[in-house]
């Protein structure tokens, strides 16, 4: 079986993203970029079931300009062996991705795609459903416990109510959550070889994909700040405030 | 003239708040109302759903197959309904987040996620970078809107009304590739997290789960839901179902007490429209001060037993 891995390139997530004064976009001048960490999760189990001897291949596939081949790079310093670039300069909304992850699929039939459950970029958590929405396959999102047995898979699903498990038949479309695993640290030695691993670019234009109706952002603000408040010295006081203010 | 159906979460017994909440961003874009409650045996849901205030008609789908809210075989009743709505609206929860995108693609549009702000019918307010930008998004007129609504930024809408109850037949079939097993119910009989008006949240200095134990005595004292940061549930303290953050619930009780959680922006993230928060810290830097409205300097394994004892 060939898992097929999506990765975005995101603004890394310890990095404190400000929007510019002038209101139309972040700052990202300089700022780290990373792999969605939902998306080395979603590598990190493909790898796992790969050495488990559940699947064969391991595809990484990202959309997005040629900055994105050093995400790539690192979904193959980690062990995938082949990766895909979807070339596109100008970012893309979740539907145009999942048409574009829908042509990857047919071209390469993977029994199982797993990506993130959000891009901790624009957090829109869609592109998964949708795609499995196009593909009219099975999906099952915020993973955190997957089992592969055959063709269908068991997964745990973390949902507001607590844990749901539902089985699903192969191939299929599968969100991950932050509790599925940690994914391992790359090592030189891998980084050396990652440079060797194939990475194929196909251009976005030329897959004929309908965007759909796009969403135009027409202004970029920073959130309401909220204020520092007081310190209290004791339990005590602590709760004559809160008595105070007539929450207790 | 707006038309908006929107999608009602429930558990089959009980009507999710988020829905009522939906309800209000609907309001806000003005429009004619109406609700789908898709499932089995609806009839105690669809009754709630139309007690509440300003909507028309409730549409049921009720089917065996429709039992659990499986995004794939409820998407395709979504999409069944959608035709003459201009907006189709989901609350940004787990159920809402499954099932919308699947619905939108099917319908051939983009979907909007965490609707905090209505600016006109076509215009919306929106979080992205875990809170750290606010967007104003406008979406094409011409196609039809789906979107979720994140329930900490609107209120409940109020009960009083009586819309009328309709019933369609299910549009598609069970799924021969789904099955569902199981849910494990993480919380107990405590208020929910995600509607309690205080909650009193541990972090990872709690240090174990049974020291966990002294949250939850205070919480009971309290009469508050119990939250966590992530940091505790991946330690196995407490169930994942009570992760506060953006990866968690986002959630706006009127106080917060966060007692041994440092502050990271994704914690904040699930705690920013909450009235009042208080922070209990042993280290006078941690960042959560910076957001806290009351802060408190200590070891919280004595300030938690001794707030209990003078709460009496
Ligand atoms: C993509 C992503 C998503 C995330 N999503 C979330 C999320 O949804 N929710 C979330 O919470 N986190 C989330 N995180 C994790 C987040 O970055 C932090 O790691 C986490 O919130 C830390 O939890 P904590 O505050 O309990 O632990 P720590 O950061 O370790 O803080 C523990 C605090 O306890 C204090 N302390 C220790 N002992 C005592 C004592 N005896 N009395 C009083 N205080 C004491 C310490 O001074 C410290 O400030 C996410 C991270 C990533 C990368
Ligand atoms: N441009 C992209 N390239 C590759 N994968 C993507 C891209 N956008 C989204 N994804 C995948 O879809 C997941 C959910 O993204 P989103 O719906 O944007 O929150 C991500 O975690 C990725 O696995």
């Amino acid at each position: 079986m060939k898992i097929l891995v999506g990765i975005k390139r995101v603004v890394d997530y310890n990095v404190r993203v400000r929007v510019l004064p002038n209101g139309s976009g972040v700052d990202t001048d300089g700022v780290k970029m990373s792999v969605n960490p939902f998306d080395e999760i979603a590598l990190e189990e493909a790898l796992r079931l790969k050495e488990a001897g559940k699947a064969t291949e391991v595809v990484v596939v990202s959309i997005g300009g040629d900055e994105c081949q050093q995400q790539l790079r690192t979904g193959l310093a980690m062990g995938a062996d082949r990766a895909i670039q979807v070339n596109i300069t100008a970012a893309v909304q979740p539907l145009a991705a999942a048409r574009a992850l829908l042509k990857v699929i047919e071209q390469e039939q993977p029994g199982l795609v797993l990506l993130g459950k959000q891009a901790i970029d624009d957090d829109n958590n869609q592109t998964g459903q949708m795609l499995a929405g196009l593909w009219n396959r099975p999906q099952a999102t915020f993973a955190s416990k997957l089992s592969v047995e055959g063709d269908k898979a068991t997964v745990t699903r973390e949902v507001d109510a607590g844990l749901e498990t539902i089985s699903i038949d192969l191939p299929a479309v599968i969100t991950v959550d932050l509790r599925l695993n940690e994914p391992r640290f790359v090592k030189l030695p891998d980084i050396m070889k990652a440079k060797r691993k194939p990475l194929d670019v196909l251009q976005m234009e030329q897959l004929g994909i309908d965007a759909g109706p796009v969403y135009t952002i027409e202004k970029f603000t920073p959130p309401p700040q909220r204020q520092k408040g007081i310190m209290v010295e004791s339990a005590e006081q602590l709760l004559q405030e809160l008595k105070n203010r007539g929450l207790v | 003239m707006s038309k908006i159906l929107i999608i009602a979460e429930h558990d089959g017994q009980t009507l999710n708040l988020s829905t009522a909440k939906c309800v209000s961003c609907a309001q806000a874009i003005g429009a004619e109302i109406d609700i789908a409650v898709i499932g089995k045996a609806t009839e105690t849901v669809a009754a709630q759903a139309a007690s509440l205030a300003n909507v028309n008609t409730v549409i049921r789908v009720d089917a065996d197959h429709l039992e659990h809210p499986l995004a794939e075989t409820w998407a395709p009743e979504v999409v069944a309904l959608a035709a003459g709505y201009t907006h189709l609206l989901g609350p940004s929860t787990t159920f809402g987040k499954d099932l919308m995108p699947r619905a939108a693609a099917m319908l051939g549009v983009n979907q909007l996620s965490d609707v905090m702000e209505v600016l006109d019918a076509n215009f919306f307010r929106r979080p992205i970078y875990a809170g750290n930008a606010i967007i104003d998004v406008r979406v094409p007129e011409g196609s039809i809107t789906v979107a979720t609504v994140r329930s900490a930024s609107w209120q409940a809408a109020a009960e009083g009304g009586s819309a009328k109850i309709e019933s369609r037949p299910a549009a598609g079939g069970a799924s021969a590739q789904t099955r569902w097993l199981g849910l494990k119910a993480g919380g107990g009989d405590r208020p929910d997290l995600q509607s309690a008006s205080k909650v009193v949240s541990g972090g990872r200095a709690l240090g174990s789960a049974e020291n966990f134990s002294i949250v939850y005595s205070l919480a009971d004292k309290m009469g508050a839901a119990v939250g966590a940061s992530r940091a505790a549930v991946d330690a196995g303290y407490v169930p994942n179902d009570m992760q506060v953050g953006q990866t968690g619930k986002i959630i706006s009780p009127d106080l917060y007490l966060a007692f041994g959680i440092s502050g990271a922006i994704q914690h904040i993230t699930g705690i920013k429209d909450a009235g009042t928060i208080v922070a209990v810290n042993k280290d006078g830097e941690a960042p959560i001060f910076e957001i806290a409205d009351i802060g408190l300097v200590g070891d919280l394994f004595s300030i938690i037993p001794e707030l209990e004892r003078l709460l009496g």
